[in-house]
Order: C-alpha cells, then structure tokens, then sequence
C-alpha cells in the first residue's frame, strides 16, 4: 500500500473559486522520492499545503489525500497537527523565516520534540544536539545555543532539516530547500538530504523549479503545469526522453551546458505554446 | 592600459559592525576593456556585490581607486559623478524589490533620464516619450505596459522592466547582479537571450555577478572568481571552465547540480535501489 495516495485533488480559491490544482492524481511508496517539478503559480506548493492539511480557509478542496491511513479532509485539527511532524513534516524554502529568531535553534528543534514525542527537556537536548551532528553541523553544541541571525544560510537550513527529520517521520516534503543557497551549500545540503532520508527511511516529495537538482534527490518527477500534472515518469526517463511538449521545453531550457555560450538559448515556447496548448 | 573602461587598483572596502570589522573586499586589482563581458562568481559574502557596488558608484572604498573611461572616480562628489550615473547602469537580483510597486512602469524606465545629474549629461534634451516606446521594444515588452504597475506582471516581465530602466540612459556598461537566479527557469533563458541580444545589438560592456557559473559561462568572456573579498582567480572563460587553477574555483564548478540523465542517484548512490520503496519502517507509526 502506498504511504501517500492522492486522488483527483481539485484546490479552488476565494469567491471567483479560481482553480489552483486542478484533478491531480499520484501516490508515493514508503521511501520513495518523489519530484514535482513546474513554474511559480503552478499548483506545486498548493498540492503539499493541501497534503499537510494547511490551507488557508478560503480554499475549497475536492478529491482524496490518504496519508498513511489517514483521510486528511476527515481530521479535526488536533489530530492533523498531531499527523503533522509525527507522521509528515516539512522543509521549506526560506530558513530565515521558518525559524524564530527570538529563540536559540536547539530550543526550536527540542519544542518540535517535546510536542510530539513528549521528551523530558534533558534527554531532548542530547537528541536534539545528535540530530543537528546527523545533518551535518560541524559544532551541534554551538548552533544549537546559537539564534538564528547567527548561522548562516546553509547552517540555518539543516537546522530546519533537524526539525523536519527528528520525530523520524516517514514523509518529509521539501518545498524549494536550496534555492535561497549558494551553489557550494546547496551541494553539502541535498548530501545530507539524500544520507538522512536514506538513513531514516523516510520518503520525500520533493518541489522545485530546479530540474537538476530533482534530478540529484529523486527517483520518480512529475510535473505541473497550470494545475494540472501534464507528465510523470522515473527521472532517468523524463530527463532523457520526454513526452509532453511542455516537458521537452522545460528540459532543452534548462540545458545551459547543452548551448555554446553566447548562442541563443532554447526557450520552453519553441516546444509548447501556452495561449492553444498545442506543441508547434 | 589606456584602453581600459574600468581600471581598479588595490581596492580595499571594510565594513565595521560594533566590536568587529569585516573585510568586505581585500585589495582588489581588476581591468576591463570596452565591450569586454566580465563574470564574478564566488559564494555568499565573497565581495561580489560590494565590488559592482563600488564600480556603480553606489559605495566609497576604504582604500584603493577606480578610473572610469580614465577618470578617478574615487574620491569625486556625488554632483561629480553625473558622468557615471548615466554610463554604468545595474539590474538587480529580484524585480519585486527593485521597482517602485507605486510608480507606474513608464515613469520607472524614464525615472533615470529625469535625474538631474544625468540629464546634464545627455546630448540634447531626450524626448522621453520616444525612449520610452525604444527601450520597452528593446526588451520585447507591449507599448501599453507603460500605464501599467509592477504588480500586473510576471517575474520574467519584470526583470525585463528592470533591464528596460536600465538601458534608458543609453548607459556603456550594465551591470547585473544575480538577474536571473530569482526567475523560474522557463524564463531564465528568455531572459538570458535578451541580454545577450541586448549587449550584442548595443555594443554594451557587461558585468555580471552571478553565483551560478552556468549563467556566466553562458554571458561572460572573462571571469574573476572572489572568495573572501579577493579575486583568487582571473582570466578567459573557457580556460577557467576547463582548465581551474584553484581548488576553491573547482569545488564552485563541482557544485554546479546537473540533471541526472542515467539511472541511479549520484556517483555516492549504492547502486540497486533506484525506484524501490525501502523497507525497514513498517510498523513504526501505527
């Protein structure tokens, strides 16, 4: 059975019910990496809101999202919350603002502990001081007496992969989790990624506009487009040989390296015009 | 080197916080010919930015001079540096922050012309209305977008409104720090062309800071390569890409993630598990 099935999920926002994922359906194994892949706007981050029981009040939802047995539309928020960081959690894009600057990292990544595991305050800050050692801080002691404004941007977030990865949840969903970093610490950061999720077990689904670095962390990629999920495949296959004309644009536009430089770059509209739809 | 657009020497920028000091640029010598297209590339907090920074006029230096066109520009007054403001134009890294979200998008591009400083330097008095309809063609945006504010455009769009303000002036030199690294990769190569095309068709010399070595691979014939406030790098593209002398310039290439076309996850990947759920958890959260 799979570990997240999603079927025919349809978000709508606000009074003209503006349609923001659109009949998408997909399910994830127990360890799997799952990519999904697509522009701003696209639905990506919608469709993990809605998986974490997360969005906002004027969305209106339809479809399915079991979650390792669970029903997510059926939960009180109780129960969600407590599914949230036990059972799912979550790696964001901005380390800045998904932690709180008001209070030290290890305290931040205790509390996430203490929530839901219900540690007592002195074991938690060995477990917490070995989680931060496991995603690959030098000096845990440190940066887990350290606030925020004092780690740096590739330190900042492995103290969120700490947070998102402590209570050994079997989903983690990492929504854009280098692109605010160098290309130097996104490389240390998708390592310990990949060695973390390997080592827990966890399955990933994994959202990015970065179809390499997808391709790094994922064995199967979806992509969205305008709602809807135009592709899907193991990345080996999608990379090499795509189908949609949509895809095929994104691929050859995302080739820097396949262009001598100076030459003009292919862009995702020589493959698939968005006005008809139609490839050319 | 009387042919150089920008000549710097020795040029040392420190930034004091309370209790510390931190050396923002150590002591950098650089040279660029007219028409020359340089890239800086280095990681967070390398001095990339404060060098552009200072070659725009937009900083003062700690130590050390710039020549522009042969002029010193260290060390001249703000109501001296007209000349520059007009020739050395920036595009910055996200389009969001960097328009007025207040200011309608024809008064955002023709905004430098009305500077007094430049307007002095300019030729003959620039019909604005005319610039205005060149430069949003320039950048292949539709003449109405001139009533419009930022907010009604897409992130692609608005970096072309950026590039657009930019090029208004007629400026020598344009500098973009990170100008894509902000935009969805289906426009990071529209946008990349049109730089291209841009430079190409106006003779521009161009500088780009970027931490993304492809994107400077793709623009840029020379390149400095910046740690620690130092250039520890310096020469022809290609022979960095293919040739790096340091280890720090190779590690930044090595960084650079590739799409993955073969089966299996990276080299450290044990092979065999490609697309298999693992097993081992069942039972933990029940």
């Amino acid at each position: 059975m799979s570990l997240l099935e999603v079927r025919d999920l349809t978000v709508r926002f606000g009074r003209h019910r503006t349609v923001a994922v659109d009949g998408v359906s997909f399910s994830l194994a127990a360890g799997g990496r799952l990519g999904l892949i697509g522009e701003s706007g696209s639905g990506k981050t919608v469709t993990a809101l809605a998986i974490l029981g997360l969005l906002p009040g004027n969305a209106d939802l339809s479809g399915e999202i079991d979650l390792a047995g669970h029903r997510i539309a059926t939960l009180s928020e109780q129960r969600l919350s407590r599914l949230r960081g036990d059972v799912v959690s979550m790696v964001f894009q901005e380390p800045m603002t998904a932690l709180d600057p008001t209070m030290r990292a290890g305290r931040q990544v205790a509390e996430v502990l203490r929530l839901h595991a219900g540690a007592e305050a002195g074991p938690a800050r060995d477990r917490v001081v070995a989680m931060l050692a496991e995603v690959g801080l030098a000096d845990p002691e440190r940066v887990a007496d350290s606030f925020p404004h004092q780690l740096s941007g590739g330190q900042r977030q492995r103290v969120i992969l700490a947070m998102a990865l402590i209570n050994a949840p079997e989903l983690v969903i990492c929504d854009e989790p280098t692109t605010a970093l160098d290309v130097t610490v996104q490389a240390t950061v998708l390592e310990k990624l990949d060695q973390v999720l390997d080592a827990s077990g966890a399955a990933c689904l994994f959202i990015s506009h970065d179809l390499a670095v997808v391709s790094q962390v994922c064995d199967q990629v979806m992509v969205m487009l305008d709602g809807r999920l135009v592709e899907s495949g193991s990345v080996a296959e999608l990379f090499t040989n795509p189908k949609h004309p949509y895809t095929k644009g994104l691929v050859a536009t995302a080739r820097l390296d396949a262009v001598e430089p100076g030459q003009r770059l292919p862009v995702v509209e020589d493959f698939y015009h968005p006005a008809t739809g139609e490839s050319r | 080197m009387s042919e150089a657009l920008f000549r710097v020497e020795k040029l040392t920028r420190r930034y004091s916080d309370p209790g510390r000091e931190v050396l923002g640029l150590d002591q950098v010598d650089l040279s660029l010919a007219k028409g020359g297209r340089l890239g800086i590339v280095g990681e967070s907090g390398s001095g990339k930015s404060t060098l552009v920074r200072l070659l725009a006029g937009l900083d003062r230096p700690t130590s050390g001079r710039i020549w522009y066109e042969g002029t010193e520009i260290t060390g001249l007054p703000e109501r001296r540096l007209g000349f520059l403001r007009a020739s050395v134009q920036m595009v910055f890294q996200d389009p969001r922050s960097s328009l007025n979200p207040r200011m309608r998008v024809g008064d955002i591009i023709t905004e430098p012309l009305r500077s007094r400083l430049v307007r002095r330097q300019l030729s003959a008095e620039v019909d604005h209305g005319a610039r205005l309809a060149e430069v949003l063609a320039a950048v292949d945006l539709p003449a109405d977008a001139a009533g419009r504010f930022p907010h009604e455009f897409s992130g692609g769009q608005r970096q072309r409104i950026a590039i657009a303000r930019a090029l208004a002036p007629k400026p020598e030199v344009l500098i973009a720090d990170e100008p894509v690294s902000a935009l969805d990769v289906s426009v990071r190569a529209q946008v990349l062309n049109l730089l291209t095309e841009l430079v190409a068709d106006q003779g521009l010399t161009l500088i780009v800071v970027s931490h993304d070595l492809m994107v400077v691979r793709h623009l840029c014939d020379q390149l400095a390569v910046m740690r620690a406030g130092r250039i520890v790098e310096q020469g022809a593209t290609s022979d960095v890409y293919s040739a790096p002398k340091t280890d720090y310039t190779a590690a930044l290439l090595a960084a650079v993630p590739k799409i993955r076309t073969g089966a299996g996850r990276g080299d450290s990947e044990p092979p065999g598990r490609f697309g298999e759920p693992k097993s081992g958890r069942e039972g933990a959260h029940q």
